[in-house]
């Protein structure tokens, strides 16, 4: 990724960093906090498909009804019909069976048909509206996290909600009818049975108490020595050049082999006391079953009860003690994914930069005329990045700013960009203050040229098409001709529509660069940002970019960023930044004449080869 | 999944004794409709309460044994697939550490992270179940049709005919569902892609005010991928009731003819109670082979993604002499080299061609040149980070494919061009290729690098934690640590990779002054941008397309090559002339 996002850069004292905001090595844990809150939200996101879910409740409810209906009816038969001999209307309850049967199954059909649409278009408006959100956010929470965190949110948390959605909450929700029904009509064929039946549950609870007590001990130990193999996995991959670059490799083998033994005894152990639920489920399902067996045979000796209620209560007893087992793992399951989705939330919630704010200066022509007064700024409140920076830019000029690594040059930018909010003083586009002016039109009005120049995937039209979406092909070649650009893209073998991979690797960087110019071109702003736009390539290259950078900079007011003096000679006003002020500002004659910290560096440069 | 049998290897006493116990699990899980029609046939319709108890107490037993059984099969399951799983991990780790620079690129170092932790996981679970549940299921179904056979074959067959249906129609689901996933996948691949482009662009998105833009174009990516995965969903829903219905429908079709086969007298009552339990355990046992099959074509694609790491050869191999070889690095010899990184077969398109030049103990030789020009593939041959697509590279005479590659290694220190720090402290990183390295040492190294007065700054010194979790340092500072790790080791061989571009000018002249004085009896290579860097040198290449457009010192050059002109030209200008000058003879 482009490190230009890094605010570091531009802070003085990069090491009080670590209390800018949570680093990305603080994983929020996987209980919930609010669970009620976050599913109240989740709620109001299923309210939108309220029809289907009610769909998805009472096809569950009649799924479950006919489920039970069928040992009933079995037994029934058995009792009625087989055992008596009796032949009226045998054929009649076989077809009432099927007819059950196929209810059954033509609802269990509907049930998965509308919760399959229920689930993905749910989460599908969460995912848009976590992209939404995105798009809102402030560049500061985008320094402040990595990638991989906010890319989890919407692939690992949404999914985790989506299979709940899909599977567990129907589930669930069958296992409560199941649980109801069975009970019921167990109760209405024999209340002693139903009885002794009943008398499984606690046996059943506290196995299953028992053993999550100990798994998730065990599990959470497994999980902490997984996430330590991986990291390291992770860092000696990123790492791997260096590790052979010095031979290292035996080294950091036995390192892994370490981590990797204690993952081994830890996950044999939560293995081994997770996996002998199943058996354990088992052998309960089992016991309850000998226990209709053989009382219901004594029971049927005695002639309390007959044959069919046995087969009846052998069947229900099984419907009555799956739900149990799975309650335990529907929760869990249901738990992790409420925890997941209140990570979702908690982007959701955090505050967006506010692109609808009150505007008090309607939109108009933009000049170009730049005013800071007094302006300070720092990342932390207790580090001050820039202090006291006051000048004016009048509309078409060039401002250079200089000064070394740190010293706040890219924060300046920043600010105008309103990337981040200034804490005092002012900043004034053609004198109306910027924090009155629509951000989305204070953006239009600024054309940005990063350092490290980012493409699209996609071709090099879209990508300089980017600018501004309805130029017609014309004008996307017109801007490519104007920076510099149109000879080497004509080169390539598909031209304009060659694809660039996500990475752009299929370019150089002096190539790239000159697109992304291409794309300021295209937008036509009226302030043009240069922040250090050709210090990742060669020096001839650089050459053909300035050039093209040139003619971009006319009739505009221009701000640049540049390391080599020789880049900004020509510039209207050159501000010499040093520890988050302006030390010197001045045109390059002026400055040399004053014989100060630009005349020092220029002429140390012009030493070292650096300027012409 | 195959490919991986030999990972099975060493535990294959666990992987034939857990299916063992779990078929003791399935026998007895059979027995017990049995016996609860013998409490039926013999007990309650025979009138014989002591059957009843004896028969109760037989199932007891053979409830308790079949528990035993599963915790065994567990146990055993558990121990195949943890060091399965371990096992295969470390061979992973193992040749990925022993992969060439090629292979890495060919295996995006995301990829490899993912198939070194999720894949693993996931195959190391499908190992943990298949050894449980793909014996249970199939065993629950056969021994059922077994069961029921042994106990009334023309039910039996009614049974085994349902199935035979069954298997059939469960196959054309998958068969036409399979594509679909595939299809959802993909369109999940888009709405990741997007997104993280957004991420990574963020600042553009918003210079740009695009974000409207964005929205649109993600909104439709996502609607692909919620469309597609609800239509693979539904026709997987079919699953289910299809499954449920035939099953059910072959128990009315037992029912009705078991009751007249009763009547005939030739079924008993309990038999048929049992049968109606067989049927039921092959219905709940045929909705689990779903979600089994489900499970195995997922791993199938992680053992695939896991063995192709494991079947690359590494490019580079060292070359298996014994002998010791004292290499003394006093000269290196670069003959008629060329390079490709594969692909390319017309030698023009080749990254580098033909390039022979010679260096020596105690020389500076520079390399200067476009981006992309060959100066990094150049110096990456030397410590064969690549190897050679033609030609030959020579130390002390010798071709260094014929070297023992550690000795090789070992006797060059590398700055690459991305200075990567490892988690850890800044003195750890220092002493990365010499973990047991003095402080002074340590020291010293810094204080070459220009790292010391930085790192004294730090609030806890050398032992500031740096890397992913530790404190961020600035570009240059990053680098003048990795400089010091590679000064640390005392190379006779120095290769810096364009590693001072982010070093302000005073910094690196300072950097440079200290390496020439420690490097006086060493060969270090120097790739640069700037002519002030590489003026002083011994010999510069210039490097034009991949091959050298001059060699000589900057005085000839000057005179003799136009692509160095060009480049002087283009830092100093005419005027510039004379500050170079006087550079060089100060």
């Amino acid at each position: 990724m482009p490190n230009s996002s890094n605010p570091a850069k531009n802070n003085p004292n990069p090491f009080q960093m670590s209390n800018r905001g949570p680093r990305p090595g603080e994983v929020p844990t996987v209980r919930s906090k609010n669970a009620k809150a976050t599913l109240r939200r989740i709620w109001t996101y299923l309210k939108r498909q309220r029809q289907a879910l009610w769909l998805v409740v009472i096809s569950t409810a009649l799924v479950s009804c006919f489920t039970l209906l069928g040992p009933y009816l079995i037994g029934k038969t058995i009792d009625d019909y087989i055992v008596p001999h009796k032949l009226n209307g045998f054929q009649l309850m076989g077809l009432a069976l099927l007819g059950i049967y196929l209810l059954g199954a033509a609802f269990t059909w509907l049930q998965q048909y509308v919760a399959a649409g229920l689930a993905q278009n749910t989460v599908r408006e969460m995912r848009q509206d976590l992209f939404e959100k995105y798009q809102q956010l402030p560049v500061r929470f985008f320094d402040q996290r990595t990638h991989g965190e906010l890319m989890s949110r919407t692939t690992n948390d949404l999914e985790n909600v989506s299979n709940t959605l899909n599977q567990t909450v129907v589930q669930l929700i069958s296992s409560v009818f199941m649980l109801v029904g069975s009970v019921a009509m167990m109760l209405s064929l024999s209340l002693w049975m139903t009885l002794i039946v009943i008398l499984t549950v606690p046996l059943i609870t506290t196995i299953t108490k028992k053993i999550t007590k100990y798994t998730r001990k065990y599990f959470s130990e497994q999980q902490k020595s997984l996430g330590e193999v991986n990291g390291f996995v992770q860092e000696s991959i990123s790492g791997l050049r260096v590790i052979k670059v010095f031979g290292r490799e035996a080294k950091s083998l036995e390192e892994f082999r370490e981590m990797n033994e204690r993952l081994r005894s830890v996950g044999l152990k939560a293995q081994t006391i997770s996996g002998s639920m199943g058996p354990l489920m088992n052998a309960t399902r089992n016991l309850t079953f000998v226990i209709i067996a053989a009382i219901g045979g004594v029971f049927s000796y005695h002639d309390i009860i007959t044959i069919g209620i046995i087969v009846s209560f052998l069947n229900y007893s099984s419907q009555f003690s799956q739900p149990i087992n799975q309650l335990a793992n529907q929760y869990n399951l249901l738990q992790s994914a409420i925890a997941g989705a209140e990570r979702v939330f908690e982007v959701l919630d955090t505050n967006s930069e506010d692109l609808e704010e009150k505007v008090t200066v309607p939109n108009k022509k933009i000049y170009g005329e730049v005013t800071f007064n007094q302006v300070h700024f720092g990342y932390t409140p207790d580090v001050q990045v820039l202090k006291n920076i006051s000048f004016q830019a009048s509309p078409g000029q060039m401002i250079a700013l200089v000064g070394p690594t740190g010293a706040g040059k890219t924060t300046i930018i920043n600010l105008l960009t309103r990337f981040y909010e200034i804490q005092s003083g002012a900043i004034f586009i053609d004198g109306e203050d910027i924090r009155q002016l629509d951000k989305t039109f204070l953006r239009k009005q600024i054309g940005l040229v990063l350092q490290d120049a980012y493409v699209f995937s996609g071709t090099i039209r879209e990508n300089i098409r980017y600018g501004r979406l309805n130029a017609t092909d014309r004008e996307v070649e017109e801007a490519a001709r104007l920076a510099n650009a149109d000879s080497f893209i004509r080169k390539l073998p598909k031209g304009y529509d060659t694809e660039l991979n996500a990475e752009g690797s299929n370019l150089s960087q002096g190539q790239k660069q000159l697109l992304t110019i291409a794309r300021a071109v295209l937008a036509n702003p009226s302030i043009l940002i240069l922040d250090e736009a050709t210090s990742s390539v060669d020096t001839r290259t650089e050459f053909h970019i300035q050039e093209a950078m040139k003619t971009l900079m006319m009739g505009r007011t221009s701000f640049v960023i540049a390391h080599r003096l020789s880049t900004i000679r020509d510039a209207d006003m050159i501000l010499v930044i040093h520890d988050g002020e302006i030390v010197e500002q001045g045109s390059h004659e002026e400055l040399l004449l004053k014989n100060g910290f630009y005349s020092n560096l220029y002429n140390n440069q012009l030493t070292q080869g650096y300027v012409s | 999944m195959l490919g991986l049998r030999h990972y099975i290897k060493p535990y294959w006493k666990s992987v034939l004794i857990a299916p063992l116990f779990m078929l003791f699990e399935v026998i007895f899980d059979l027995l017990q409709p049995t016996l609860a029609a013998k409490i039926v046939n013999q007990g309650v319709v025979e009138r014989d309460l002591q059957t009843i108890q004896h028969t109760g107490a037989l199932m007891v037993l053979t409830a308790v044994l079949g528990l035993l059984a599963g915790v065994g099969c567990n146990i055993f399951a558990s121990r195949a697939s943890q060091n399965f799983g371990a096992d295969m991990r470390e061979a992973l780790f193992t040749k990925v550490q022993t992969f060439s620079f090629e292979n890495l690129d060919t295996f995006k170092s995301g990829t490899l992270i993912t198939r070194m932790t999720n894949d693993v996981v996931q195959v190391q679970n499908l190992m943990r179940i298949f050894l449980q549940s793909l014996i249970r299921t199939p065993g629950l179904l056969i021994g059922s049709i077994i069961m029921s056979l042994l106990l009334n074959l023309r039910l039996g067959l009614i049974l085994l005919g349902t199935l035979i249906v069954l298997v059939f129609i469960l196959f054309v689901i998958i068969r036409y569902s399979y594509p679909l996933f595939a299809n959802v996948q993909a369109k999940l691949d888009a709405v990741n892609n997007r997104l993280e482009e957004n991420l990574a662009g963020i600042r553009v998105v918003k210079a740009f005010v695009r974000s409207d833009y964005e929205t649109r174009q993600f909104k439709q990516a996502n609607k692909n991928y919620a469309e597609s995965a609800i239509k693979a969903a539904r026709v997987i829903a079919m699953n289910t009731p299809i499954v449920t219905l035939i099953m059910n429908a072959c128990l009315v079709g037992i029912l009705m003819y078991g009751g007249s086969l009763v009547w005939m007298r030739s079924v008993q009552v309990g038999d048929l109670v049992a049968f109606i339990n067989y049927v039921t355990q092959v219905l709940s046992s045929l909705l689990m082979v779903s979600t089994l099959l489900v499970n195995i074509s997922q791993s199938s694609v992680s053992a695939k993604r896991i063995q192709q790491v494991l079947t690359t050869e590494s490019t580079i191999i060292s070359h298996p002499f014994k002998k010791d070889f004292n290499i003394q690095a006093k000269q290196i010899k670069f003959h008629r080299v060329g390079f490709s990184y594969g692909g390319a077969s017309h030698p023009e398109e080749w990254v580098l061609r033909d390039v022979s030049f010679e260096t020596g103990k105690g020389e500076t030789i520079a390399i200067i040149g476009a981006t992309g020009s060959g100066k990094s593939t150049l110096v990456q041959l030397i410590p064969r980070l690549y190897d050679v697509t033609s030609g030959s590279i020579l130390m002390d005479g010798t071709d260094i494919r014929n070297l023992p590659l550690s000795e090789l290694r070992g006797k060059i220190g590398m700055v690459l061009q991305e200075s990567f720090l490892f988690t850890g402290s800044i003195r750890e990183n220092i002493a990365f290729g010499k973990p047991d390295a003095l402080q002074e040492e340590i020291e010293e190294a810094a204080k070459i690098a220009q790292a010391h007065d930085f790192i004294t700054k730090l609030p806890n010194g050398y032992e500031t934690k740096v890397g992913q979790k530790g404190v961020n340092l600035s570009g240059g500072q990053k680098q003048r640590l990795a400089i010091a790790r590679a000064l640390l080791i005392k190379p006779p061989i120095l290769i810096l990779d364009d590693s001072t571009s982010a070093l302000d000018l005073g910094t690196e002249k300072r950097l440079r002054d200290s390496l020439a004085k420690i490097m006086m009896d060493s060969i270090t290579f120097l790739i640069a941008q700037k002519i002030s860097s590489v003026i002083n040198a011994d010999k510069i290449l210039v490097m034009e397309d991949g091959a050298i457009a001059g060699c000589g010192t900057h005085q000839e050059l000057m005179e003799t090559c136009d692509v160095y002109q060009d480049i002087y030209r283009s830092q100093y200008g005419e005027r510039g002339k004379y500050y170079a000058e006087q550079q060089q003879s100060s």
